[in-house]
C-alpha cells in the first residue's frame, strides 16, 4: 500500500472520532452540580465565549434543572424527563437559537438519549409534544446542535492559547506540566460518536491541554468512573461505591506524580476533589501535590491560563484542594489575602483547614 | 383488606403482565437487541467489581422471558446494584446496554411496589425525600442549603466554610444566589416552577413520587413504624432506612 493510500485511511478513521461543534450563537444550559459547587466555572466560561472570541452565547433566566440526576436515580420517569428536555429546547426556540451548549455531562449524555429515542422512536417525540403543550402550552423545535461546553472550548483551544498569556509549563524548570485527565462517563460512553475522540481515545481534554503547552499523561484507570454512581452518592449509605471508584482512579494515576487533573464533568470534578479530602481523613493517605492533587474543569484551566483572576474570576477557592500550587508552577500571578474575601474585598474567614490534611507546621 | 394482603395483591398483579409491562418501555428495545451472554459488561462494570452483581444474568434474564426470574429481579437489591455509568453501553458487541435495561426494571419495580421487599430498593424513598423534593421546590436537583455538612461530612471544611458563609461566597465569585434574572443558583420563577411542576402532572413525574411514597407507607405500617393512629410515620421510616 502506498503512503497516499495511508493517509486517506488514517484521516478517515479519525473523522469518525470528530464531531460537529457549532461556531456561534449558543443557547446556554447551566449544570444544577457545577452551579452549586463552582459557580465561576460556568460564569467564566461565558466571559470566554463571549469576551476573549467575541461568539453570542444566551444565559437564559428561565430554564431549569433537566431533571437528570432524578432520572438516573430512577425517581424521574422517562416520559418526564424527555418533556423536561423538551422545555430546554422550547425556551431555546423562543429565543431564535438552534445551538445547545451544555455544562452538564449528565444532562448531555441525557439529551443525547432523547434526540435519539426521538429519532429512532417518533411516537415517543409526538407524545413529548403533546405531554409539554399539555403541561405549559408550549412547542418546540429539535436543536441543529447539541454541544458540551468542553467540546467549544476544545474546538477554540488554539485561539485560546494565542491570547492565553499562560503557558501550562513550569517556569522554573521549563518542562510541560503533567496532566491527567478524567472525562464524565455520559460525555460519549453512551454515544461515542458524540464525543470529540470517542469513548476510549477520548480528545476534548488532552487537546486542550497540549494545546495550551502540557503533556497530557495516560494512566491505566483513564477510563474508569468516578463512581458517582447517582443513588449510590445519593443515599450516604453507599457512599463507599463512590470512594472506592475515585480511589481506584487516584492510585492508578499516583504513579505519574500528576501537576493537576483535568475534568469535563462538573460531578466527576467535585468528587475527584472531596473524595482525595476524605480518602486522606480515612486512610492517612495523600496521593500527590502538596497535600493534594488540584482539580479543574475545562473552563476553569481555560480561565487560568487566560489571566482571568483564581478568586474573584474563577471562584477556585471553592475547591476542597489548594490550587496554589499549581499557579506557582505556571506562574500565575494572585493574592493570596484575596483567597476568601466578601463581594467588597473584605476578609470573611476561612475553612478549618484546605487541602487532604490540616497542617502541623 | 391488611396490608401483607394488599402487599400480596400487588405481587399478583405485577406477575401476571410482567414481560409485556416490560417490552412497553422503548428503552427495553435500545438497550437490549440480542444478547449473546459473552460477559463483557460484567467485565467493565464498576458495580460488579464493588458488589455481587453481574448486569450479563440480568440481560440474560430479561431475554429469557421468564416470568419467575424476572419477578425475583424486581424484588432483589441486584437491579439496585448499578451505578449508570454506561461503560457497558460503549464496550457491548451486539450494542446493548444493560444500564438501560436496570432503567426499565427499576421503573418496573417502583411501579408494582417490589422495590419495598429488598434494602437497597426501599432507599428510593429517600431519593424521593431529598433530589425529587429539591426539583420541585427548587427548580434544580441540588441546592445549596439542602447540602448540610452535618450529613454531607465527604465534603470537607471547604463546603464548611461554603455553607456556613453561602451569600458572601457565592456572590463573592459571581453567582446570583437565590436573585432574580440569569446566573447561577438565580431563583426559579414561580412561573417556569409552575410550568415544571406541570409537566410532572402531566407526564407522570409525580405519580411515580406518589406511588414510591404509598408503598413506602405500607411498608412503615408492615415495620410497625406508626404514630398514634396507626398511620405510617414516615419520619421514624426515614430512620429505619438511613441505619438499615
Amino acid at each position: 500500500m502506498n503512503e497516499p493510500d495511508m493517509e486517506t485511511k488514517t484521516k478517515i478513521r479519525w473523522s469518525e472520532y470528530n464531531k460537529e461543534i457549532a461556531n456561534d450563537k449558543f443557547f446556554y444550559l447551566r449544570s444544577c452540580i457545577r452551579q452549586n459547587f463552582n459557580p465561576g466555572a460556568e460564569k467564566v466560561f461565558l466571559s470566554i465565549l463571549q469576551n476573549k472570541l467575541g461568539k453570542e452565547v444566551y444565559d437564559d433566566p428561565h430554564h431549569t434543572t433537566c431533571s437528570g440526576i432524578g432520572y438516573h436515580s430512577d425517581i424521574v420517569p422517562f416520559e418526564t424527563f424527555q418533556t423536561m428536555v423538551a422545555r430546554q429546547f422550547s425556551l431555546m426556540t423562543e429565543r431564535g437559537y438552534k445551538n445547545c451548549a451544555v455544562s452538564c455531562i449528565t444532562s448531555f449524555g441525557g439529551y443525547n438519549e432523547v434526540l435519539s429515542t426521538w429519532k429512532e422512536f417518533p411516537e415517543e417525540l409526538e407524545k413529548t409534544r403533546e405531554n409539554l403543550l399539555k403541561a405549559t402550552g408550549r412547542t418546540f423545535e429539535i436543536p441543529e446542535n447539541l454541544s458540551h461546553a468542553c467540546d467549544i472550548i476544545y474546538k477554540f483551544r488554539k485561539e485560546i492559547a494565542a491570547q492565553a498569556p499562560y503557558r501550562l509549563i513550569n517556569k522554573e524548570t521549563g518542562e510541560p506540566l503533567k496532566i491527567v485527565d478524567h472525562i464524565g462517563c455520559h460525555y460519549a460512553k453512551i454515544f461515542p460518536e458524540k464525543g470529540v475522540g470517542g469513548s476510549e481515545y477520548s480528545r476534548v481534554l488532552t487537546g486542550m491541554i497540549e494545546a495550551w503547552g502540557g503533556e497530557a499523561v495516560d494512566y491505566p484507570e483513564r477510563r474508569h468512573c468516578c463512581g458517582f454512581g447517582f443513588r449510590h452518592y445519593l443515599i450516604k449509605n453507599n457512599r463507599s461505591y463512590s470512594i472506592s471508584a475515585s480511589r481506584k482512579k487516584f492510585e492508578s494515576m499516583q504513579p505519574y506524580q500528576p501537576d493537576m487533573i483535568l475534568t469535563n464533568c462538573p460531578g466527576c470534578n467535585m468528587f475527584l476533589d472531596r473524595w482525595q479530602y476524605a480518602l486522606a481523613q480515612i486512610e492517612g493517605k495523600v496521593y500527590g501535590g502538596k497535600n493534594g492533587i488540584p482539580v479543574l474543569s475545562h473552563e476553569e484551566l481555560a480561565a487560568l491560563v487566560l489571566g482571568y483572576d483564581p478568586w474573584k474570576d474563577i471562584g477556585l477557592q471553592m475547591h476542597q484542594m489548594d490550587v496554589e500550587p499549581l499557579l506557582d508552577k505556571i506562574g500565575v500571578e494572585y493574592d493570596p489575602k484575596l483567597k476568601f474575601t466578601g463581594v467588597k474585598g473584605q476578609y470573611i474567614n476561612e475553612p478549618e483547614f484546605t487541602g487532604c490534611l490540616a497542617r502541623t507546621d | 383488606m391488611g396490608i401483607c394482603q394488599a402487599l400480596h395483591k400487588q405481587g399478583s398483579f405485577m406477575y401476571s403482565d410482567l414481560n409485556q409491562r416490560l417490552k412497553a418501555d422503548v428503552r427495553l428495545e435500545e438497550g437490549l437487541q440480542a444478547c449473546m451472554n459473552c460477559g463483557i459488561c460484567t467485565a467493565i462494570c464498576p458495580a460488579a467489581e464493588f458488589y455481587e452483581y453481574d448486569p450479563r444474568s440480568i440481560a440474560i434474564t430479561v431475554q429469557s422471558g421468564n416470568h419467575e426470574k424476572i419477578a425475583a429481579l424486581l424484588e432483589s437489591d441486584t437491579i439496585w446494584y448499578c451505578g449508570q455509568c454506561m461503560s457497558c453501553k460503549t464496550r457491548c458487541p451486539r450494542n446493548n446496554c444493560p444500564g438501560l435495561i436496570i432503567n426499565v426494571l427499576r421503573k418496573l419495580s417502583q411501579e408494582t411496589g417490589a422495590f419495598i421487599k429488598s434494602r437497597m430498593g426501599r432507599q428510593q424513598y429517600l431519593i424521593v425525600k431529598s433530589i425529587g423534593a429539591n426539583i420541585l421546590q427548587f427548580g434544580y436537583c441540588v441546592h445549596p442549603t439542602s447540602l448540610v455538612p452535618a450529613t454531607h461530612p465527604e465534603q470537607g471544611p471547604v463546603w464548611r466554610w461554603v455553607y456556613e458563609n453561602m451569600h458572601e461566597v457565592y456572590a463573592a465569585v459571581g453567582a446570583n444566589l437565590d436573585g432574580d434574572g440569569p446566573g447561577a443558583m438565580r431563583k426559579i420563577s414561580p412561573t417556569d416552577l409552575k410550568e415544571l411542576h406541570q409537566i410532572f402532572k402531566v407526564s407522570g413525574g409525580l405519580k411515580l413520587y406518589q406511588t414510591i411514597g404509598h408503598f413506602s407507607q405500607l411498608k412503615a405500617i408492615e415495620l410497625g413504624l406508626t404514630d398514634e393512629n396507626g398511620d405510617a410515620d414516615m419520619e421514624k421510616y426515614t430512620q429505619y432506612l438511613l441505619n438499615e
